[in-house]
């Protein structure tokens, strides 16, 4: 079954404390990951790869870069998984 | 004879005896050993001809934050604890960041990231091999993360020479003070390279004690049983400092470095020169280039590793540099306690130095049952005052290529 917005968002956060050690209640949606969270690109790959693994979805490489806000890799992973 | 006085005021280690240099000084002084039977889940998957090794007491990721410690291996997570301790026993001093160096050691680097990682590959392909692998198994990393902790801006060196490693960062850093390449500087050495193929490819060439039924007993340098090293891990850490810069903001000064010399064999790629002249050479020199003479040393503590070749090779070594004076000297060999670092080895020894200096106390050698009569040393097997006066001793580290790295300290 499909998991919800909130649920992969609740997951990407768990990802995302572990790797960086941001609060988990900071990751938001509307976040940039770069800008708000200051997150740089080595742990961006280390997230997305465990993301992938946790979720059972594929990013490319090339759709990496357009995901510029937790709600851009949230919405990613919804389709993904769909 | 060198132009500044260069001073030891911090210092800090991770060691099979403790987790900080105080630890495993008094553990070292009350005679314990740091080895122990392998008991991980890893262990237990191979049938390592040597199941037991000189280990930490505590994992290092335990020491850090979580985010930390996933970042770095643990030759970089020892690194990072011991020079965390050693810049906060120095007084976490004021330095301009230009002015700040680290000169950092390990003779193998990242092998649990390199090999996890193959691992990692072989079962789960290539997209799983994790960004982080190479800043991580890089031998430089443990240098990069003491400099990025303190925000070093002079120069983060790392020099790889096998077993003489650290002590050779240790003369490095000296000499980079020397120059006025810096006014503090951050030393020291790390490994962690207890894994099962380390412990495979050592053992297979027949360097290990292989005894497996009292892993304590294990390293014993100068006994007629020795068989081999037994492997150890963790890390050592030194701050030194210019005299001029440590007296202007009133540190305390444990001892003075008085510099080192390094030469090389050339012989085998393992073996040392059963001569022993380059070896000897390196001791003399440090003597030298210091304005001393053997008459002036006290202690030596010793490479030493209880290997049946290494011990008498570095004793032939010891006879060219001291003759007769040489019983007036009192040998040290504490791998018989910690085991082998290997790239940490001569940082921990130079923090042993340091310590017996300060406490005018020889460590002791333990396990020495029946001395090997090749071996005529006047070897401490109990804590052993140190002569009155001023005392200068000196800390040998040698390396498969073939490496002699001696250095020196004086009582402060």
């Amino acid at each position: 079954m499909a998991l919800s917005t909130e649920e992969i968002l609740a997951g990407l956060a768990e990802l995302i404390t572990d790797e960086t050690g941001i609060a988990a209640d900071a990751v938001q949606l509307d976040k940039s990951f770069t800008d708000d969270l200051d997150i740089d690109s080595i742990s961006m790959m280390t997230i997305v790869v465990n993301a992938e693994d946790k979720f059972g979805v594929k990013i490319p490489d090339d759709e990496v870069k357009n995901l510029k806000t937790v709600g851009d890799a949230v919405s990613y992973i919804e389709k993904a998984q769909a | 004879m060198p132009a500044k006085k260069i001073v030891v005021t911090g210092i800090g280690a991770i060691s099979p005896l403790g987790t900080s240099a105080a630890e495993s000084w008094t553990a070292l002084l009350s005679g314990a050993s740091g080895a122990r039977p392998l008991e991980q889940e890893w262990a237990a998957g191979y049938e390592l001809p040597v199941a037991f090794a000189a280990q930490s007491p505590v994992r290092p990721a335990e020491l850090l934050e979580r985010v930390e410690s996933r970042r770095l291996d643990p030759s970089s997570q020892f690194a990072l604890i011991a020079g965390r301790e050693a810049w906060a026993d120095a007084g976490s001093p004021e330095v301009d960041p230009s002015r700040l160096a680290v000169d950092w050691a390990t003779g193998i680097g990242g092998v649990w990231t390199l090999l996890d990682a193959w691992d990692t590959l072989r079962e789960r392909g290539p997209r799983r091999v994790m960004p982080m692998t190479v800043p991580m198994l890089m031998p430089n990393a443990p240098a990069a993360a003491i400099g990025m902790e303190l925000g070093a801006r002079a120069g983060l060196r790392s020099v790889v020479s096998a077993c003489a490693s650290s002590t050779e960062s240790i003369i490095n850093a000296y000499e980079h003070l020397q120059q006025g390449l810096a006014d503090v500087i951050v030393t020291g050495g790390s490994e962690a390279a207890i894994h099962p193929l380390p412990l495979a490819a050592f053992a297979s060439m027949q360097a290990l004690s292989k005894r497996n039924e009292d892993p304590a007993r294990a390293s014993r340098p100068y006994d007629v049983d020795r068989d081999g090293f037994v492997l150890g891990e963790g890390a050592a850490a030194l701050v030194l400092e210019t005299e001029e810069h440590a007296k202007a903001r009133g540190a305390r000064i444990y001892a003075e470095v008085l510099g080192g010399s390094v030469t090389s064999d050339s012989y085998h790629i393992t073996a040392p020169d059963p001569e022993g002249s380059a070896a000897a050479r390196a001791m003399l020199s440090t003597l030298t280039n210091a304005g001393l003479s053997p008459a002036d040393v006290v202690h030596v503590n010793a490479h030493a590793t209880s290997t049946p070749v290494g011990d008498e090779a570095e004793y032939q070594a010891m006879r060219r540099v001291f003759g007769e004076a040489l019983e007036g000297v009192i040998v040290s060999a504490t791998k018989a306690s910690t085991g082998h670092l290997l790239g940490g080895a001569g940082a921990i020894e130079a923090v042993f130095a340091v310590k017996t200096l300060q406490e005018r106390t020889v460590p002791p050698t333990i396990n020495l049952e029946n001395q090997d009569p090749a071996i005529p040393l006047q070897v401490a097997t109990q804590p052993t005052a140190l002569p009155e006066g001023d005392a200068v001793v000196l800390s040998n580290s040698f390396g498969f290529g073939g490496h002699n790295a001696v250095v020196a300290f004086r009582s402060a």
